[in-house]
């Protein structure tokens, strides 16, 4: 046939490729090329193996529409299993150093997937005496070389996730695993900065506690006398802060919930304003503890939103979540171990009063003022 | 005054402790695998154009080193299933027909003319023109070059470059895909009025063109009615398109967004039924269904996260514009579309590009960050509501 291409052909051809030239015109509606999805979890000198493989790409390898009906039916599968095996095992290797690793008995699913229906395959590979090492992918490398495989490797409870494909097949399952303390000192690293960058959080529980070190009695304070009262009163200000917004936090990324940011930060600036007018015109003077758990919780959400933004390892996110929060308490504990010995110092000045809890409230409503009009309305209305 | 000052926190806080017990109870459970009970249950159906074109071991045997003409007629037909379905795997199986020349630096001059139709489907802009420049090197007069160029041009937004190469079509072909390509460039420089009668005369003096072509030039005309503000034109053409050809999932995807924006959610829903195989469809399914409060919106959101996510794990980025609006309008996370949209908006520049910029950054309230890409849209004139609305917003806002 290609030595003498008709005139047929040759009208197919041109057609074919008008047709294939106006694509780029219209925007592209698919974006993922063909992938298939590899579960292996590592059990000491045994790997099970759970793989999904789009039905698509076994009928453009191995032709599963007997009848040519268009449709791909489970008999039409089941009587193409031994092949489909036989491609899928060649296409996947999990070796123990040099030895490759003998598989097991293949059962075979089938899963309906948003994107098509996929072929499921579940076997175990025993690799004798040692754990296995490395995982080869070559599954439709000639036939599609745009083909991926999605691995995710599951190993001592901890779970990686790698991208494979004709210029990346070997994964080093050994070297796998990224050590938890590496995942967690990044994510315990974003609470702190998300805290000192994100000075709302700092403002709202620095104005909680600039009253500490003072005793409300009457319509005025006084400066508390001894530091054991100070330190109950800052305690149970920034532990109910913490508990706080760390249900809210917990609550929102455990059950995956994303919340409009916009009404979040309007909140939080909401907050940040009530803290200050609580110093100025106390209503609740002496339950400060329970204006930052209520408050907190608003807070929490915030903090849900970035560590929504920053994303969460999967097989891992309990250990992120509990590593960013820590992260967040370490960095207003950080704050609070400075700012708190220096008021305690301050407090029997004359000027503590008027100006470090007056003025400095003062300005602290306003700058909340000004964020809840940012955030509401979309201004800049302070230069940062 | 404690009693006044604490009831408000007590119901907010009800409030939150409410929502999150809703949301608690709306996570959902993955499909798990199964073993059919019955033969005849149908598992996948294969897209018409597929159904003809056989196997890839057929392929592999047919296509040897000497059977390039075989090789260029398979690809053809592969890139043209995959453009009807919006299934980039059907791009794979192409380049793995091709594979015997694919990565020679100077492979025969058809097949460097699929590869960048490849490349540019993968949003390798470069990597296209630079094949496509080869192409005209060796065939000055290549007129599928031409248009292929045109149409990367004119994504990209440089769009003097786009109307010198639609003007190369000139008597090259046929003079509803030359009125086309112009008409489109012109919709994008503030001449809509004008390139929608130049197209509407074209496609008078064309009644019988082939059909793609029809469809293509039908859906041009569609969106230049909808960009000067005349909707019922604009859904007129959209019906003729889509019944002037065979499935183009980037029509779909386009009269979707055209009646999302008209608060048409319910007919959305009706025409994308069961469409969840392509990203694009997914995407304008799940947007529906978010405002008309339908059940299967949670589903519809993961899978599009997951779907974005593996996207990103494997460097592609023709997802970035769906990406962002997914995040802005299906997920509420307006800093992270921001950045998704800037991102997509680096390398491709069309009016929903532009659209998306600016309502993640409006969103976001960081208008400044969307204030070059505003610029770029009032420079060119583009038209078309709610576009310059947008621009008029960010850049009515925080100017010096």
């Amino acid at each position: 046939m290609s030595r003498a291409p008709s005139v047929a052909r040759a009208i197919v051809v041109h057609l074919s490729c008008t047709l294939a030239m106006l694509a780029p015109i219209t925007p592209a509606s698919a974006h993922q090329p063909g992938a298939s999805y590899l579960e292996v979890e590592l059990e000491g000198a045994r790997a099970q193996v759970r793989w999904d493989i789009a039905l698509r790409d076994l009928h453009y390898a191995l032709g599963l529409d007997r009848d040519g009906d268009g449709a791909i039916t489970w008999g039409e599968l089941r009587g193409r299993h031994p092949a489909i095996a036989g491609l899928a095992l060649a296409g996947l290797r999990i070796a123990a150093g040099e030895r490759t690793c003998a598989t097991g008995l293949v059962r075979h699913l089938v899963e309906h997937r948003g994107d098509g229906g996929y072929a499921v395959l579940r076997f175990t590979a025993d690799c004798g005496a040692r754990g296995p090492d490395t995982l080869e992918y070559r599954l439709f490398a000639t036939l599609d070389p745009s083909h991926r495989g999605l691995a995710r490797i599951a190993a001592n409870g901890r779970v990686t996730s790698a991208v494979l494909g004709p210029d990346r097949p070997a994964l080093s399952l050994a070297a796998g695993a990224r050590p938890w303390t590496a995942v967690a000192t990044d994510y315990a690293r974003e609470g702190v900065r998300h805290v000192w960058l994100g000075i709302d959080h700092l403002a709202f529980l620095v104005t909680l506690l600039l009253p500490a070190v003072l005793l409300r009695a009457g319509r005025d304070w006084v400066p508390r006398s001894g530091g054991r009262a100070v330190a109950i009163d800052a305690v149970a200000v920034v532990t109910a802060f913490t508990v706080a917004h760390s249900i809210t936090l917990g609550a929102a990324v455990l059950a995956d919930v994303s919340l409009p940011a916009r009404p979040v930060e309007v909140a939080i600036a909401a907050t940040v304003i009530v803290a200050a007018l609580n110093n100025l015109v106390p209503f609740a003077p002496a339950r400060r503890w329970l204006l930052a758990f209520a408050l907190g919780l608003v807070h929490g959400l915030g903090f849900a939103g970035a560590l929504a933004e920053l994303g969460l390892p999967a097989g891992a996110r309990l250990l992120a979540l509990a590593a960013f929060n820590l992260g967040v308490e370490a960095g207003q504990l950080a704050v609070v171990a400075v700012l708190l010995p220096a008021l305690y110092l301050l407090r029997r000045r004359p000027l503590y009063r008027p100006l470090v809890l007056g003025l400095g409230s003062a300005a602290v409503a306003l700058l909340g003022g000004g964020w809840l009009v940012e955030r509401a309305f979309d201004l800049q209305v302070w230069p940062v | 005054m404690h009693r006044r000052g604490d009831s408000p926190w007590r119901s907010r806080c009800q409030g939150v402790l409410t929502a999150i017990l809703a949301w608690l109870v709306a996570t959902t459970a993955p499909a798990a695998p199964f073993v059919p009970a019955e033969d005849d249950l149908v598992l996948e159906r294969l897209p018409r154009v597929a159904v003809g074109l056989g196997t890839g071991q057929q392929a592999a045997a047919d296509v040897g080193r000497g059977a390039l003409s075989a090789a260029i007629a398979r690809a053809g037909d592969l890139i043209a299933a995959g453009r009807a379905e919006g299934d980039p795997r059907y791009l794979g199986y192409a380049q793995g027909v091709l594979a015997p020349w694919w990565d020679e630096t100077d492979p025969p001059t058809s097949v460097r003319l699929l590869r960048a139709r490849i490349r540019q489907a993968r949003h390798d802009f470069a990597g296209a023109l630079e094949d496509l420049d080869a192409v005209l090197a060796a065939r000055p007069g290549d007129a599928h070059a031409w248009l292929l160029k045109a149409g990367i041009e004119q994504v990209q937004g440089n769009l003097a470059a786009a109307r010198r190469s639609c003007a190369a079509l000139h008597r090259r072909m046929a003079p509803l895909v030359v009125a086309t390509c112009a008409s489109r460039v012109d919709g994008l420089t503030g001449a809509a009025g004008r390139g929608y009668r130049r197209l509407q005369g074209a496609l008078w003096r064309a009644p019988s063109a082939d059909p793609a072509v029809m469809q293509w030039s039908l859906g041009t005309l569609a969106e230049l009615a909808a960009a000067l503000g005349d909707a019922d034109a604009a859904e007129r053409h959209y019906r003729e398109a889509l019944a002037a050809g065979g499935r183009d999932v980037g029509l779909l995807a386009r009269y979707a967004d055209f009646l999302l924006d008209r608060g048409r959610p319910a007919e959305v829903l009706a025409l994308l039924d069961g469409e969840t195989r392509a990203d694009g469809l997914l995407l304008r399914l799940a947007l529906a269904e978010r405002v008309t409060g339908s059940p299967a919106f949670r589903d519809h959101r993961a899978e599009l996260a997951v779907r974005f996510e593996a996207a990103r794990q494997r460097g592609l980025r023709a997802h970035l514009r769906a990406a962002a609006r997914a995040a802005l309008h299906l997920a509420d996370r307006p800093r992270e579309a921001l950045m998704l949209a800037l991102d997509g908006w680096s390398i491709h520049r069309e009016p929903a590009d532009a659209r998306i910029v600016l309502e993640a950054a409006l969103a976001a309230g960081q208008s400044r960050a969307a204030r070059p890409v505003a610029q770029w849209v009032q420079a060119n004139g583009t038209e078309g509501e709610p576009l310059r609305a947008l621009v008029g917003a960010v850049l009515g806002k925080g100017a010096p």
